[in-house]
């Protein structure tokens, strides 16, 4: 095995393109743990800490470019007001140990279905960077998965950073797992409000081969919201409306019998936490409308 | 490989280091500092826990590679002095509160524990923490003896003495 050190973007870049099979390392939180339970050895490991483009983040217009270095623990402290969606799933990655050192581009790389990056990821519309010596592609995030494990990325790319619109509404993201802490999603779910076109975003975790939205979802309740605040501050969340929702978002995914938990309670969590968060975030939405007059 | 690292304090190398080898490896059997515990290998309890650059992290998880021209302080490293020759005398504050606590049953936890409960402390600065966050900031380090609740003991305790002897005077 080599170890490869990169000591900037553009060595990176290099190393990668040529060695294409050398393995990226950042956190080490899942390559590490391969290697010392000997479930894969890669033939070489690119260390991109050393890396300092990557470890920071910026504010472009009205998107945050999150730096590939970026730690868990630093969107958390410093991300949490712009991205709260995804500070709340960073919230529950892991351990302490593990969230200052483990990387949203890490995770993306691994590309697990159970990832608690990813549905919030899809729910806001982010855009991932990745880069070659060939140039820069930006992939939109629901086209990055391609299967289980599996992403878009080609094999000389490496991703510099992942662009999340900031919020302009309310998120949720919400998580079953056996303990608050340490825990692979059973399932999880991610909301996010999108007032200034109407829309709504959603993401599915560890409920399909990959992270997914739910599309359907997602169309019924922007036509159904009544997003008007009006004198009266808007109008209550329709339950009827909620239900509906609930059952798309069950629908969307294609669950499976695991050691984690069974097809039939992934879609029934699943149902639950889409009805719960999107009360959560009607609730913020009309507080928000109601401080603003 | 060659690794270049900085262990408590000291400019060391270790050498015929594998290249997928982790710091905790090095630590262990290359740098003759046994505190540092290997039981999961996969990040779950923590009891590799040690500072990198000052941050709390899992030592089986950072490739040794990742560790050249870094700083890692281990438990061995709290300790001020040579502890052994020193006695008890020489153990560090958080160290000493575990003991009095009775916080330590087999101790293979124990030096995970140390280091994150020093982490905690620290940043503390003299406040004493409440349950949820002392829960949460020692939730990867697991225990199999004392069912945590010495731990927890042991936590608050530090962090009430580290409070007392820099209490700060109140400002006007
Ligand atoms: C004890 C433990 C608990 C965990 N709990 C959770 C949890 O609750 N939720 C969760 O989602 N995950 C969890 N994980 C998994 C892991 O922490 C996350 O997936 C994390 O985001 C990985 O980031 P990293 O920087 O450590 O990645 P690394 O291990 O360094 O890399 C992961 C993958 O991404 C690739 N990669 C890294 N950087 C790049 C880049 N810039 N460009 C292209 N590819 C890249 C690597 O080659 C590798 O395939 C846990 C892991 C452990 C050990
Ligand atoms: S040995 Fe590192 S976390 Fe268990
Ligand atoms: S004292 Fe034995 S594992 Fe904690």
């Amino acid at each position: 095995m080599d170890f490869l050190r990169a000591r900037t973007w553009a060595e990176a870049l290099e190393l990668k393109a040529e060695r294409p099979e050398a393995t990226p390392i950042q956190g080490g939180t899942d390559v590490m743990v391969e290697i010392n339970l000997d479930r894969g050895r890669p033939a070489a490991l690119l260390d991109l800490n050393t890396v300092g483009e990557l470890a920071g983040w910026s504010r472009e217009g009205e998107w945050i470019r999150v730096g590939a270095g970026v730690t868990y623990a630093r969107l958390i402290d410093e991300l949490g007001e712009v991205l709260p969606g995804l500070a709340q799933a960073s919230r529950t990655v892991g351990s302490p140990q593990i969230r200052n050192r483990g990387t949203l581009a890490g995770n993306l790389g691994a590309a697990s279905p159970a990832g608690d990056g990813h549905p919030p990821l899809l729910a806001s519309g982010a855009v991932v960077e990745a880069e070659s010596v060939r140039g820069v592609r930006l992939i939109p995030i629901a086209r990055f998965y391609t299967g289980v494990k599996r992403n878009a990325l080609a094999p000389d790319e490496l991703i510099r950073a992942v662009r999340v619109p900031t919020a302009a509404g309310p998120q949720y993201f919400s998580k079953v797992g056996t303990r608050n802490a340490m825990v692979i999603a059973v399932c999880s779910f991610a909301i996010a409000l999108h007032p200034e076109n109407r829309r709504v975003g959603t993401g599915i975790g560890s409920a399909a081969p990959t992270p997914l939205r739910a599309v359907a979802a997602e169309a019924f309740l922007a036509g159904e919201l009544d997003w008007t605040l009006g004198r009266a501050g808007g109008s209550a969340l329709d339950p009827e409306v909620a239900a509906r929702f609930a059952e798309l978002v069950a629908g969307a995914a294609a669950p499976i019998d695991d050691v984690r938990g069974r097809a039939a309670y992934r879609s029934h969590a699943l149902a639950v936490m889409a009805r719960r968060t999107l009360g959560w975030a009607w609730h913020d939405y009309l507080r928000a409308g109601r401080g603003a007059r | 490989m060659r690794v270049n690292v900085t262990v408590n304090g000291r400019k060391t190398a270790a050498d015929d280091v594998w290249e997928g080898e982790s710091l905790l490896y090095v630590l262990r059997e290359r740098l003759g500092l046994p505190g540092a515990k290997n039981a999961c290998e996969q990040g779950e309890c923590g009891s590799c826990t040690v500072y990198l650059d000052g941050t709390p992290v899992c030592a089986c998880l950072v490739a040794a590679g990742q560790a050249e021209g870094r700083e890692v302080v281990t438990v061995e490293g709290l300790a001020s002095g040579d502890a052994q020759a020193a006695g008890e005398g020489g153990l560090h504050d958080v160290q000493r509160a575990f003991l009095a606590a009775g916080a330590v049953q087999c101790g293979f936890c124990t030096p995970g524990l140390i280091v994150q409960a020093h982490a905690l402390v620290e940043r503390a600065a003299g406040r004493v923490p409440d349950d949820a966050e002392i829960r949460e900031a020692l939730a990867g380090n697991l225990c199999r003896c004392t069912g945590y609740e010495k731990i927890l003991d042991a936590v608050r305790l530090a962090a009430a003495q580290r409070a007392t002897p820099t209490a700060p005077t109140p400002s006007p």
